[in-house]
């Protein structure tokens, strides 16, 4: 047991870092097209990372969608706008500061939550083994994650696409190629 | 001897949450401290993964397995739940970073330049420099 806690724990650290890493090598890059690659990077890796969390559905979304069309449209961003970051005048001590107070009660926080993956969590015990147990019955598919999204809570993934059309809705208002005077606006 | 075992377990039940802390964190420091605006969104997919990242974390059952069905009465699952929550939480979260950017390439449009310096510079002339409107650009 204590031994399997461990194994995870390494391949989890050696996930970290990387994520760590890459995020560094975000900060630290001006080249715009490095940044939209390495945002790439950092989702692959946390797709991997889903998966020794047995999350294999995320995993998949988060492959697909965040390492996929996230870097397409960010691409297609730096192709209308700049190649380079500029360098900041001002100095960052400030944001500095403001992440490692909120990042230190972050971790104040954490202190007094149930430790991860003890299967008596409260998070475990609500309502999550009853879907388990009445989707074989109920939806007779093995893929619970997927009966619950598609069935259980259909009004909510409903909602979700919804959203995404608004999303469609605004990003053809700003960008639709009708209605607009090509070249520079004047003012 | 046991004091420490205690502390070992302590820090393996919990080290997830500061490791997604610290990352989460990393996000922000982006998003507040570069001027370019395509780098802010870009540092804010990075807190909002890391924050995808905790939720998941809250799922998993130590020896447990991928909720999908095996068949075998003994098997532990972990947490669907939180999966399905994340699932629609990253669709979502492509929608908005799919707006942020729209709003970033019409800011070019207008006014030629994505840094957040150059922006509020622009803006301060149109309000008070020679030329400018009665009552400022906003009136």
């Amino acid at each position: 047991m204590n031994a399997n806690l461990v194994g995870i724990a390494i391949i989890d650290i050696v996930f970290f870092t990387l994520l760590v890493l890459t995020a560094v090598a975000i900060i630290r890059q001006r080249s715009l097209f490095a940044v939209a690659m390495l945002s790439g990077v950092f989702s692959l890796l946390s797709a991997g990372l889903f998966v020794t969390l047995d999350a294999m559905d995320v995993a998949f979304t988060e492959a697909a969608v965040g390492a996929g069309i996230s870097t397409v449209l960010m691409l297609g961003t730096l192709a209308l706008t700049d190649k380079d970051e500029m360098k900041r005048k001002r100095s960052a001590l400030l944001p500095l500061l403001v992440c490692f107070v909120a990042g230190a009660a972050l971790i104040y926080g954490t202190l007094d939550m149930p430790p991860f993956g003890a299967a008596d969590n409260p998070v475990q015990t609500h309502v999550a083994p009853e879907y388990i147990e009445r989707t074989p019955a109920e939806i007779g598919i093995p893929n619970i994650v997927a009966a619950v999204l598609a069935s259980y809570r259909g009004f909510d993934t409903m909602g979700e696409v919804v959203v995404v059309f608004a999303a469609l809705v605004g990003v053809l208002l700003m960008l639709g190629t009708t209605g607009r005077p090509s070249g520079k606006r004047k003012e | 001897m046991s004091e420490l075992a205690i502390d070992l377990e302590f820090i393996l039940g919990r080290y997830n949450y500061w490791l997604f802390s610290i990352l989460m964190m990393t996000g922000l420091y982006i998003t507040v401290s570069r001027g370019n605006l395509i780098k802010k969104i870009v540092g804010l997919n990075i807190f909002q993964t890391s924050v995808f990242m905790l939720y998941i974390s809250l799922g998993k059952v130590t020896g447990g397995t991928a909720p999908i069905l095996t068949g075998d009465p003994d098997t532990v699952y972990s947490n669907p739940l939180p999966h399905v929550l994340i699932l629609t939480a990253i669709v979502v979260g492509i929608a908005t970073t799919a707006v942020g950017l729209a709003l970033v390439v019409r800011i070019k449009e207008t006014y030629g330049t994505i840094e957040e310096d150059e922006i509020l510079e622009l803006e301060h002339d149109m309000d008070f420099g020679n030329g400018a409107p009665q009552g400022g650009s906003r009136a």
